[in-house]
């Protein structure tokens, strides 16, 4: 193209704000590593065997404003409405204080899992804030830190409840029909393949004349009624189960909490305070329960404990029960849940407080019963239930008709109206109710409802022909009192916390105050081996608040949001081509829930064709711990296979295991590359040894990053993988969620993708649902699509080849002073490397921890510690850091291997030196008596850079094993501190 | 080094015998191993166990360990102490840190267990490795 036309061009393209190195150091970076060019460098790292050597059909590479035109276009294909449908799913309010400064703020959301809880003090303190306020409304001394969706809140409380049971007792699961009906199909779904038997009926009626795992019911129920289940817990404790309440939240704040009638779980959403709908997510999930099954509570918790100065720090307590350590016997395979969203809720009930919550929930209330009052002026019967905010309406039952069979709009006067005659009312005010059948329609009220929709309710009711009342006199009549037995009458959130930040400057400070306490990647580099923390552009963000992303209901009518439809089969389409995999199901809204997923269409499969005894899954040793957990939800056994000294899979082990298990094999988990950073050059043979004995590979994408437009995994040998979202394609990490993990399958698994109850989606055979919503977390979607957009398929290699240059760069960098493990045959890493820190317990006592906490002095998050391998770090930079930063952490590493040799030479102490003392606080660098063997400046500017931008821990080392001895999981009285 | 009166297991369970009592716990190096244990799950008085299977668990802040029934029997009693003092497994692995009492189903199955010498000779060996 000819010179001045070029310049026509709009110069704010992507891919150069995307990527960290410039051109210029570039070249120097490849030198350091040893290469005149990428083609080389690519060539000598990827097995020849696997390579994909044509560019992705991916579409013109968009510029920024290019890209959001197209979007604004996309979006404007979805229709706002007023969704008064309910089903656990409510427009709220946003304050927007928690908008600009929580939701929209990088500070906040692109902060990572807070491991390294010394400087992650912010979130962890609003995720107390979060739990305390869960316990609070429930009634349930222990919480956790949010789980995915509260219809799969209620699966892991059942769980729960079969891990509590007796060993050969009974696998009988009640659940009341009143549930919301995405619940009852998760439910479904992961009962089935675990032997778990659903009886799914009335709980009014209900008889257990045998033993009971538990019940599930909804409170109120998914129709309206507000059901008093004291007697009915009588029953289910009776029958030896546990009762699992799930609840909405606004609701407790008016309504009797579970506990107050013996509950022992409760599930449920808080999307209703002050989350977006977003068209089904992302929302945080609650659980909380009795004290005694803490332990076998499934999530993370925040817990209080003290630093070694004695000061309140908060932690994450009780890990043992994760995947990460327990493996195959964790409480759940969950990993990543949704803090981000958790923060969003804790916050709001900080903003509001018990008084504020209670007004909006009056308030709805209020405007419920003026509804219900028209609708009986109107000639309606409605049942005399006690309701919160919602209620049904049974058309056929009229108590008076005279005024419906009088107006012309009636199809058949002197019959009652059907649904059909309402929407044609409906849609002019373009309002969505729920439909329950041909007779029957559900209203769901919410915050954000006006008196004015209230009267285009009655309306719609009244077939357009003019009110015979005022709607504001209504509200002197309509009913509002919440029935005696089942009013709240304890009280909630009475700490401070929720009692002081009232004002819009007070609430600004303490958001702001908490931000400041935590390193994100607006601080520096975050270089967690396989969490891919790279950019999260700001025009990728932009339009998940945009209210045509973030407004409509997921059970809204599907022509309603043919721009959502749009955006799916876009993505769906680019994801499958650059994965290799022509079926791909966006439901799934965690790696952890892909896994899941992708498990259940194996043995779905194996089923479909008569096999099914096939239940062993071979998993290696050298596996992320959500792979084992994931096989033991979906029912499988899992069989070991050894790796050799390189992490990779031991194909002798691999093949005899394979042939031992020959006619039970139902699959086999891998990880490309492996979770040692190693493309594994014997990949299709163990994909081949697997097929040969029946199996089907499942491939964890978590190291995809390495792979983006440079290979493929449909193409080498996987039937199945999963993608994290938000690590490989930018959906932020927000301090452990929301994610995204969709699967992509081969041609032959494509019938068993995940279905829906509500909404159609998936294969014509496929598993039930394993998201409450039908395509996961839909909202956070075009973060993906912008990502992808706007690099192209140059920009996604492009961005490849960079991440795999980085971890190289680094790796030769650090080699003379780490032992660098895990290389691939000719020497190279792929997009993140491990150095070994084994020798220093010995040498220096010191150990991988404790480096990491030093690295906080210098103002960077550790890699990731201890895994794979213990007392080794996992370095991945990603493509998005510039070789100023990288370097300035490999001087910090330098720097820490020079403090180590202090101390393996004697001239620092083994028990009091800048390591084991780390991290150094303001306040302890600047206490009047200093008691240490080294300089303050040392501890704390450890290194000339330090001085321009210090970011201070909060906290000293935290005391983890005071916290796990006592957990302390919701805010403590104001008068401990 | 180690109580020359209990037997031993690999997976360093330490067992007891008082007639056709079994006491177990975990045996010093083990503790030093685990670091701080801040919890141990412990079976119901009354389960039945098999030998060399899982009873329990035992727990640091990054890890999580099986305990291993050194012989079958029946659970006879357990040591609540350990609910709110789980240190008690540090401080005192042979005495105030015992976890089970085991009424043996079959006393022949202690000889398959290891003697504090033959204990001694397998973790010096697993040290120099």
């Amino acid at each position: 193209m000819n010179k001045p036309l070029q310049s026509l061009n709009f110069a704010d393209t992507f891919v150069d704000r995307h990527v960290g190195p410039r051109l210029e150091d570039i070249e120097s970076m490849l030198e350091k590593v040893g290469y005149a060019s990428f083609d080389e460098l690519i060539e000598d790292a990827l097995p020849a065997s696997i390579r994909y050597y044509q560019p992705l059909n991916l579409g013109k590479p968009q510029t920024e404003s290019e890209m959001l035109a197209d979007l604004r276009q996309i979006a404007a294909q979805n229709q706002v409405s007023r969704s008064f449908i309910g089903m656990g799913y409510y427009n709220c309010i946003t304050p927007p204080v928690i908008q600009r400064n929580i939701l929209e703020n990088p500070g906040w959301y692109t902060a990572y899992t807070p491991y390294q809880a010394e400087i992650a003090q912010g979130r962890l303190e609003a995720l107390l804030n979060f739990q305390t306020m869960i316990i609070d409304l429930t009634g349930l001394p222990i919480a956790n830190a949010s789980l995915l969706d509260e219809s799969t809140a209620a699966a892991e409380a059942m769980g729960m409840c079969l891990a509590a049971s007796k060993r050969g007792a009974s696998k009988t699961f009640f659940v009341s029909e009143a549930c919301h009906p995405q619940t009852i199909g998760v439910l479904k779904t992961r009962a089935e393949p675990l032997g778990i038997e659903l009886v799914i009926g009335d709980h009014r009626t209900a008889v257990f004349d045998t033993p009971l795992l538990g019940a599930l019911v909804q409170y109120p129920a998914s129709d309206g009624p507000v059901y008093d289940y004291t007697d009915f817990a009588g029953k289910v404790h009776d029958a030896g189960g546990l009762l699992v309440v799930a609840a909405d939240l606004l609701s407790l704040t008016l309504l009797k909490s579970p506990s107050e009638f013996d509950a022992d779980i409760a599930v449920g959403s808080t999307q209703r305070f002050g989350v977006p709908i977003g068209y089904g997510g992302p929302h945080a999930a609650f659980l909380s329960t009795r004290e005694e099954f803490k332990r076998r509570m499934p999530g993370r918790i925040a817990g209080l404990s003290q630093d070694v100065e004695g000061q309140p720090a908060i932690r994450l307590a009780l890990q043992t029960r994760e995947q990460h350590i327990r493996r195959e016997q964790a409480t759940s395979n969950i990993c990543t849940a949704q803090v981000l969203l958790a923060v969003v809720a804790g916050m709001y009930a900080v903003y509001h407080g018990p008084d504020g919550l209670r007004r909006i929930a009056e308030r709805v209330h209020l405007l419920t019963g003026v509804l219900r009052e028209g609708l009986t002026r109107l000639g309606y019967a409605l049942d005399d239930s006690c309701y919160f905010d919602t209620f049904s309406v049974d058309l056929n039952l009229l108590k008076d008709s005279s005024y419906l069979r009088n107006i012309e709009a009636n199809q058949q006067p002197g019959s009652a109206p059907t649904p059909e005659d309402l929407f044609a009312i409906a849609d002019k005010h373009r309002i969505n109710f729920r439909v329950f059948d041909h007779s029957r329609v559900g209203i769901s009220l919410d915050e954000t409802t006006t008196i004015e929709e209230v009267r285009d309710l009655l309306d719609i009711f009244a077939l357009g022909s003019p009110l015979p009342f005022a709607v504001e006199g209504l509200a002197i009549q309509a009913e509002s009192e919440i029935s005696e037995p089942l009013q709240r009458k304890s009280a909630y959130l009475t700490h401070p916390v929720f009692n002081t930040y009232h004002s819009e400057t007070e609430m600004l400070r303490y958001i702001r105050k908490l931000q400041e306490k935590d390193l994100s990647l607006t601080t520096s580099m975050i270089p967690l081996g396989s969490c891919t923390m790279k950019l999260n552009a700001t025009a990728e963000m932009i339009a998940v608040t945009w209210p045509e992303f973030s407004q409509p209901h997921p059970f809204a009518p599907l022509e309603q949001t043919r721009g959502y439809q749009i955006l799916f089969e876009q993505l769906e389409a680019w994801l499958g081509e650059l994965t290799g995999f022509p079926g791909i199901s966006l439901q799934p809204n965690a790696g952890s829930q892909g896994e899941y997923a992708g498990l259940l269409v194996i043995r779905k499969y194996h089923q479909f064709y008569g096999d099914k005894h096939r239940d062993v899954c071979l998993i290696p040793r050298s596996a992320h711990g959500t792979n084992p957990a994931s096989a033991v939800m979906v029912g499988m056994r899992v069989v070991v296979v050894d790796c050799d000294e390189e992490g990779n899979v031991d194909l002798l082990d691999l093949r005899a295991k394979a042939e031992q298990h020959s006619h039970e094999l139902a699959a086999a988990m891998v990880t490309y590359p492996s979770t040692h950073g190693v493309f594994e050059e014997k990949i299709r043979e163990i994909c081949e040894i697997v097929h040969q004995h029946g199996g089907q590979v499942y491939m964890d994408g978590a190291n995809m990053n390495a792979m983006v437009g440079i290979c493929r995994p449909g193409d080498f040998g996987p039937d199945v993988c999963h993608l994290n979202l938000h690590k490989t394609f930018c959906i932020p990490h927000g301090g452990g969620g929301p994610g995204m993990g969709p699967i992509g399958v081969k041609a032959h698994l494509v019938p068993f993708l995940p279905t829906h109850p509500v909404v159609p989606v998936g294969g014509k055979d496929g598993i039930g649902p394993v998201s409450a919503a039908p395509w996961g977390s839909p909202s956070i979607l075009p973060i993906s699509w912008a990502y992808i957009s706007m690099m192209g398929a140059m920009g996604l290699k492009h961005a490849t080849e960079i991440a795999i240059l980085n971890a190289n760069y680094i790796a030769k960098r650090l080699e003379p002073y780490y032992s660098v493990l895990y290389k691939g045959s000719k020497n190279l890493v792929a997009h993140e490397c491990i150095i070994d820190l084994r020798d220093f317990k010995k040498t220096a006592s010191i150990g991988a921890g404790d480096v990491a906490k030093r690295l906080m002095d210098y103002g960077f998050h550790a890699p990731t510690v201890s895994f794979p391998v213990m007392e080794t770090m996992m370095i991945e930079p990603t493509e998005s850091e510039s070789k100023a930063e990288i370097d300035r952490f490999c001087e910090a590493m330098i720097s820490i291997r020079k403090e180590i040799a202090e101390i393996e030479e004697g001239q620092a102490d083994q028990s009091d030196n800048v390591i084991t003392n780390a991290p150094h606080t303001a306040v302890q660098v600047t206490q009047t008596e200093w008691v240490h063997g080294y300089s303050r400046e040392k501890a704390a500017f450890p290194a000339p850079w330090v001085r321009e931008r210090k970011y201070w821990p909060p906290v000293a080392r935290i005391n983890e094993v005071q916290g796990d001895r006592n957990l302390i999981c919701a805010c403590p009285p104001i008068d401990s501190y | 080094m180690f109580p020359a009166d209990l037997k031993y297991m690999e997976s360093h369970e330490w067992a007891r015998r008082e007639g056709d009592i079994v006491d177990v716990g975990v045996s010093d190096y083990a503790q030093a191993e685990i670091q701080d244990v801040v919890y141990v799950e412990l079976p119901e008085v009354g389960t039945i166990l098999e030998q060399h299977k899982a009873f329990g668990v035992i727990e640091s802040v990054k890890a999580a360990f099986d305990l291993n029934a050194p012989v079958s029997g029946e659970v006879i009693e357990i040591n609540e102490e350990l609910e709110d003092a789980p240190e008690l497994v540090n401080e005192a692995p042979y005495d105030a840190g015992w976890m089970i009492k085991i009424r043996m189903s079959d006393s022949d199955e202690l000889e398959a267990l290891m003697s504090a010498r033959e204990y001694q000779v397998m973790i010096e060996t697993e040290e120099n490795e």
